[in-house]
């Protein structure tokens, strides 16, 4: 068999190889970045150099970036930092679980059958008086849709509300600036953009003076304690500076990624790619193979070489309906037959032609109707 | 040739200045490159993220961090299953007093620290302070260790949990543990211990010593950074409300991607320290015994901080009379200590540690924190003695304090003018 197909980009991503090199070259090193010392100052001088690289990865400032063990962690803080304040939150219906847990009282805002948050429905929640925090992540994990979110921030601010922005997979896809969204809050994860797992920050405006919720040591400004993950954070440095740099490939991964849905449709006529009219991440499908759980179709395509996912990789192991697809009012049975693949910076047209040689035969095998069967009495 | 053309003639020789000797393992430690070679592949090849349950890629890194927890678990007597992955023993320490203390808020409300813990356990104390617990902050001996009859009378009904730390991050004392557990558990208060200091570098058992809940960091015993675990007992069943919510991972503990190649490096650097910490404690003892003696036997007024017997073996804590702290840390730039713990390092107070054992503010201001660990040798040990007897002699000879103690003058009977 061939190397595997890796085609589950928004799950993880493979490290690129500069990002390799600066974290094995950083773990090398000894230093504690408080230290006074030679080996602290230098362990120091790699976090603010990793630190400025992160932030023009979103056009801030490189001091409001706070470092934090990941995306959960950033979306945690930002939601928890609002509710400590005592606002009420409002999230989109499809938000990560990550901001869902946070929050769990928080008033849904759903999304139209595209996967679209929906302005009118969220300026209604918005008009109660209390401040609020609005949390709307910039694209969705699952169907890659794209938010509104600078309209999102400028509903939220007319009603004196805050926004916080999950941008963990959006980030390395498509541009991300904190200033044209005007997010006041925004969550990174350097796994996700070819960084090392374990590693996030959280953008915090000047307007925001954040609580912390891990305290003891004062480090990232007393925002969040914790000695630095130096070797992580210069991995999530110069993953964030490539990120930038490899913004241009990504169209053709678009190109890419519509070829293979064109051909998908072509095949099975009844396929449903999920979001497909609405903006979208170049490097997402959520697709439908009407009839197949979807259980089934991640197994049969491991099996022949290809990962993909069936929904989030988060979820502790329990297969369970698509809260995004249900947001968007997809039936059960046809949410439950839709898998996720996501490409990135490594993914070639082979890796595209090989999943839909594996997806066509599947479908062959499992899905397509039997010409002259007998279908089974009920 | 006298001292300095030796010195020259080696730098010559070597034809670059000498690397700095860093003895500040309390701190941090170098990554132990058996740890490192471990980590490698799953930053290579093996990048899955362990949550995916769909593929090869996921149930690999999977097998991985599970291994890490059975390798982490074992070095404590504790099953996998108490076992949760977090970003550091700072988190650990957040979740274990914050996590336990709000479960059970309905029906306890008191908890019971000691002056002389980590900031971040210090510090969430107080911030539960102010969600309305009250927390009694035991003071601590001469010695640094803990009274245990006071602690017996800390405890109260409502006491629902005791965090002492294992072993103290600036002066390396090791806390009664054993005797602790004893007294918590028959008290029906849970202990949690910040271990930070104490995993990988002396024996530890949690059923033996009753440890309900330990924090544990990766840094300090060679591992990477930005991993740690907390270990939370099952039998009887500690609960506890998460910091971080989201998909649930770490059984709901503590959601969010485990870092798979941390966790593996987590994992090694346990499983090196159960195989080689009897012996490395050995040699560490004989290290630190070795500068002591090295810098007792030349430099009068030089003051231990904090017991010698119960101690780790790669920590030694002086004060040095008759110095000024930071002059003392400018003459010996090429040795990397500290002068407390690195958190607080940058800030001039001195040590609240110090302060709590009862050492005067002056004293407390000419301490050294000295960590030796795996990659220290006689070597360096030796040139660190050497370099610290010599910028405090040279310090001592300029300071008319250290002329008037010789002449016999009683520096706190002198009543000085005012200018």
């Amino acid at each position: 068999m061939s190397a595997p197909v890796y085609l589950d980009y928004n799950a993880t991503a493979p490290l690129k190889p500069a990002v390799i090199a600066a974290v094995s070259a950083a773990l090398a090193e000894t230093g504690n970045a408080s230290s006074v010392h030679r080996f602290g100052r230098l362990a120091r001088r790699t976090v603010e150099c990793a630190r400025e690289r992160v932030a023009a990865l979103v056009n801030a400032p490189a001091a409001s970036i706070v470092f934090t063990s990941g995306g959960t962690e950033a979306n945690n803080l930002a939601v928890g930092h609002a509710r400590a304040e005592g606002r009420r939150v409002i999230v989109s219906a499809i938000e990560h679980e990550s901001v869902l847990r946070a929050a769990p009282e928080a008033a849904l805002a759903p999304v139209d059958a595209n996967g679209v948050v929906d302005l009118g429905a969220l300026e209604r929640l918005l008009a109660n008086a209390e401040p609020a925090l609005v949390a709307v992540m910039l694209a969705n994990n699952e169907t890659g849709v794209i938010q509104p979110v600078a309209e999102i921030v400028r509903l939220a601010r007319a009603h004196g509300a805050l926004v916080h922005c999950d941008a963990a997979q959006a980030a390395g896809k498509i541009a991300v600036d904190v200033q044209a969204l005007g997010a006041d809050t925004l969550a990174l994860s350097a796994h996700k953009l070819g960084g090392p797992q374990g590693l996030g920050a959280l953008f915090v405006s000047d307007r925001i003076a954040l609580r912390a919720q891990l305290v003891g040591g004062g480090q990232e400004r007393g925002r969040r304690a914790g000695t630095e993950n130096v070797a992580g954070i210069a991995g999530f440095g110069v993953a964030a500076s490539l990120a930038t740099a490899d913004l241009a490939q990504m169209a053709e991964i678009a190109r890419l990624r519509d070829a293979a849905e064109a051909r998908l449709r072509n095949i099975a006529p009844g396929t449903v790619v999920f979001g497909a009219n609405a903006d979208r991440l170049p490097n997402t499908i959520c697709v439908a193979m009407p009839g197949v759980a979807a259980e089934t179709q991640v197994m049969a395509l491991d099996l022949a070489g290809v990962a993909v996912s069936a929904g989030s990789a988060c979820s502790s192991g329990k297969v369970k309906a698509s809260h995004v697809l249900a947001a968007m009012d997809v039936p059960p049975a046809l949410a439950g037959s839709a898998v996720r693949i996501s490409a990135g910076w490594r993914s070639t047209a082979e890796d595209f032609d090989h999943f839909v040689e594996a997806w066509t035969a599947l479908w062959a095998r499992l899905g397509a109707p039997r010409v002259g069967s007998v279908a089974p009495a009920a | 040739m006298n001292a300095v053309t030796a010195i020259e003639t080696k730098q010559a020789l070597s034809n670059e200045p000498r690397k700095p000797v860093y003895l500040d393992y309390q701190a941090t430690t170098p990554m132990d490159p058996r740890v490192l070679d471990a980590m490698m592949p799953y930053f290579i090849e093996k990048f899955g993220n362990p949550h995916s349950r769909n593929h090869t890629h996921g149930w690999e890194a999977e097998q991985a961090v599970e291994k890490a927890r059975q390798q982490v678990a074992e070095l404590i007597g504790a099953d996998e299953r108490e076992i949760v992955f977090t970003s550091g023993a700072t988190e650990s320490n957040n979740l274990a007093i914050a996590g336990v203390a709000r479960f059970y808020k309905d029906r306890k409300n008191h908890i019971v620290t000691v002056a002389t813990e980590h900031k971040c356990v210090l510090d969430t104390c107080r911030h539960l302070e102010q969600e309305g617990f009250e927390v009694t902050y035991l003071p601590v001996q001469q010695n640094g260790l803990i009274d245990l009859e006071a602690l017996k009378q800390a405890i109260t009904p409502k006491t629902v949990l005791v965090s002492v730390m294992a072993v103290n991050n600036e002066i390396g004392v090791v806390q009664p543990l054993r005797e602790i557990g004893k007294i918590c558990r028959e008290k029906g208060a849970f202990f949690h211990t910040d271990a930070a200091q104490a995993f990988g570098k002396i024996p530890l058992d949690v059923n033996e010593m009753n440890i309900d809940l330990m924090s544990i960091s990766g840094h300090k015993i060679y591992g990477p950074k930005g991993i740690g675990a907390l270990f939370v007992r099952r039998k009887p069943r500690v609960r506890m409300i998460a910091l971080i919510h989201g998909g649930g991972q770490e059984r709901g503990f503590r959601s969010g991607t485990l870092p798979t190649p941390l966790c593996v490096g987590l994992g090694e650097a346990a499983a090196i320290a159960k195989r080689e910490m009897a012996q490395e404690a050995e040699r560490l003892a004989k290290l630190r015994d070795r500068f002591y003696e090295s810098v007792k036997s030349r430099l009068p007024e030089v003051y231990l901080n904090g017991d010698l017997k119960s101690r780790i073996p790669g920590n030694l804590n002086l004060s040095f009379a008759y110095v000024e702290g930071e002059g003392l840390m400018m003459g010996i730039k090429d040795l990397s200590v500290s002068s407390g713990s690195a958190c607080t390092s940058a800030s001039l107070e001195p040590s609240y540690v110090l302060r709590a054992l009862g050492v005067t503010e002056d004293l407390a201001h000419t301490s050294l924190r000295i960590g030796f660990g795996r990659f220290t040798t006689e070597d360096e040990v030796d040139y660190a003695a050497d370099r610290i007897v010599e910028a405090v002699q040279k310090l001592r000879s300029m300071s008319p304090l250290w002329e008037m103690a010789q002449e016999g003058i009683d520096i706190k009977s002198i009543q000085w003018a005012a200018h």
